[in-house]
């Protein structure tokens, strides 16, 4: 099988910070992670691969030079070929865009690597938390979507089958391929890289795509001027004041307490 | 595309017994006002199957027109399906501006619509409103978990969409029917839905997960300590009608599964009542529940970041508070 995987670096969220003066968020030193729901999405491939050995996995991310780091990551726990989409004509892409850049740079890539049968995707980036580029690349390919996956079941060149998150259930859902498939949290761990593959994927080439290299691509479609979406303003939630600690000798009375002040607020 | 009215269309999701979800109702609330400042009508959006009931609901909550399409097809969710119907719609009668609810399904087929139209779309809105000088809607979103909240406007295209979290908005009041019902008729044919739904898994235990559409959930973190840990809660639960949900220290220890983990790599929650019972409070949590219109925290550290967002919180051990606080509610 021939998989592409888009994987996106993100600021590690657990470390960010807040400037207490200027009300910002503090970007300079913090780490860079491949997002995990993108991992997910690696480690459904590579299950796939540990089941049928003859399958390619291709990462592609689109994002500055920095995000090759993230593509070796990638390459060290289980990817096969790595491609970085760069440009400065691509700088500010909304979701559209990106969608867009990305479906342009799949078609030119799949000239040599083959036809994708599956593209998998993280259900979301924890940086924007939009969950649009992978349906919009889906639509922009004309190919069927899975969203909130959590593991694939069966996997072959004809279709796939995979259990699903849905509002209130699971589902177990199926497509032929070509299929682009979001992955949400499994209930199980991804894979760490070996000593051996780490090696190996920092010497590995990432292979980069230029504007200038996509035959066709529309820059009208790319960049701040491509999105239909701009950011007018951004800011800092205000935090929660006027929160009451509630005190007592014992836990019968703290409970009494508290009932009280929920009754008083009309909430039970 | 252009628009080619002024109006404002709220897409009412139903369910498969063909009632509105929550979600859709509630934006009827904030459409009115959208719609007001807009200068167009308020629109609900129905699809579904057998969908009475959930024009009826539409209609009485505030709707100046329903537009419905009714069939079996719609019955169960696809994406191909909604996407087709959603975007037939939209280009027949040409909305402004168009909001729908954050659901899973919400969130699969809305990016796949306004692709197909090439318009913006804006994920998960916390606030709406309209800038008054260009008259275009401002979408303000949670980003980086909750960190940073971004302005967004989509001022050259049409429709503007967007998402919108259940739970954020109140369901309005409801209002004597005098909406429109424009009944479409629209069909998509079985083979151009290219995904097949084969099973149906719902947890063993009949427990309800649906924590998006819940009023009162009763949240355990890593204080919890194992999955016994978790019966006090559904003591709790069970007294106040309220939901099961945890943190994802909790799944990753194996005690609960992750159907009931609420932050960032789990569900976004808003509750009327949200009760967490030793949760810390990392910031990939509170991403998922501050917009809960009460917390209460019951933490044994005075210095849990969890007190920060808590309208009540408690310092002692949950084993204690929580049953005496099942015991009170027992009591009245």
């Amino acid at each position: 099988m021939n998989i592409l995987v888009c994987i996106k670096q993100v600021p590690d969220t657990n470390e960010i910070k807040i400037d207490p003066v200027t009300n910002t968020l503090i970007r300079a030193g913090v780490p860079s992670i491949v997002n995990p729901f993108d991992g997910y999405a690696l480690e459904a491939a590579a299950r796939i691969k540990d089941n049928d050995p003859d399958t390619k996995i291709v990462v592609m991310s689109m994002g500055p030079a920095q995000a090759e780091d993230a593509l070796r990551e990638c390459l060290a726990i289980a990817a096969d070929k790595a491609y970085l989409v760069t440009d400065r004509a691509f700088g500010g892409s909304d979701t559209l865009a990106t969608s867009y850049i990305l479906k342009s740079a799949i078609e030119y890539v799949e000239s040599w690597e083959g036809k994708f049968d599956l593209i998998f995707c993280g259900k979301q980036a924890t940086d924007g938390d939009t969950a649009q580029v992978g349906p919009e690349i889906a639509e922009h390919l004309g190919y069927s979507q899975i969203t909130y996956a959590l593991e694939v079941q069966q996997a072959s060149a004809e279709g796939i089958q995979v259990l699903r998150e849905a509002d209130d259930c699971n589902q177990v859902i199926a497509s032929d391929c070509p299929c682009v498939v979001t992955f949400t949290k499994p209930s199980f761990d991804p894979r760490f890289p070996t000593i051996k593959r780490k090696m190996a994927a920092r010497k590995a080439t990432i292979n980069q795509i230029t504007a200038g290299d996509i035959p066709g691509i529309d820059l009208t479609r790319a960049g701040l001027k491509g999105s239909p979406t701009k950011v007018k303003t951004s800011f800092v939630p205000p935090r929660k004041e006027g929160g009451v600690m509630i005190q007592a000798e014992t836990p019968e009375e703290i409970a009494a307490k508290l009932f009280e002040s929920l009754n008083g607020v009309h909430v039970i | 595309m252009e628009a080619k009215t002024k109006d404002l269309w709220v897409f009412v999701e139903t369910n498969e017994d063909g009632s509105a979800k929550n979600v859709g109702i509630e934006l009827l609330a904030p459409g009115r006002d959208l719609a007001a400042k807009q200068g167009g009508a308020l629109v609900a959006l129905v699809v579904g199957s057998n969908v009475e009931a959930a024009v009826e609901e539409a209609a009485t909550h505030g709707a100046d027109k329903v537009v419905v399409v009714d069939s079996p097809e719609y019955k169960q969710f696809s994406t191909d399906a909604y996407a087709a119907v959603l975007t037939a719609m939209i280009e027949k009668y040409g909305p402004t501006s168009f909001l729908m609810g954050a659901t899973p399904n919400g969130r699969d087929v809305g990016p796949r619509v306004s692709c197909r139209l090439q318009t913006g779309l804006t994920a998960d809105c916390t606030a709406l409103d309209v800038d008054e000088e260009t008259g275009c809607v401002c979408w303000t979103r949670p980003t980086f978990g909750g960190n940073l909240m971004a302005v967004i406007m989509c001022p050259d295209h049409r429709p503007q969409m967007g998402t919108v979290r259940p739970g954020v908005f109140k369901k309005p009041a409801v209002t004597e029917n005098k909406a429109e019902i424009i009944r479409e008729e629209f069909h998509v044919d079985a083979a151009s839905i290219r995904t097949r739904i084969l099973e149906i898994i719902r947890e063993a235990e009949g427990e309800n997960v649906d924590l998006e559409g819940a009023e009162i959930i009763v949240a355990g973190g890593r204080g919890v300590g194992s999955a016994e840990g978790f019966d006090v809660l559904r003591e709790l639960c069970d007294a106040l009608g309220g939901t099961l949900a945890c943190s994802r220290a909790a799944v990753d220890a194996g005690w609960i599964g992750h159907a009931h983990q609420v932050g960032q790599t789990g569900k976004t929650v808003g509750p009327k009542l949200y009760i967490a019972c030793g949760i810390s409070g990392a910031i990939q949590h509170l991403a998922g529940m501050t917009s809960s219109d009460y917390i209460v925290a019951i933490n044994k550290d005075a210095d849990a970041p969890i007190f920060g967002v808590a309208d009540f919180g408690i310092v002692g051990n949950l084993f204690d508070i929580v049953p005496a606080l099942t015991a009170e509610i027992k009591k009245r």
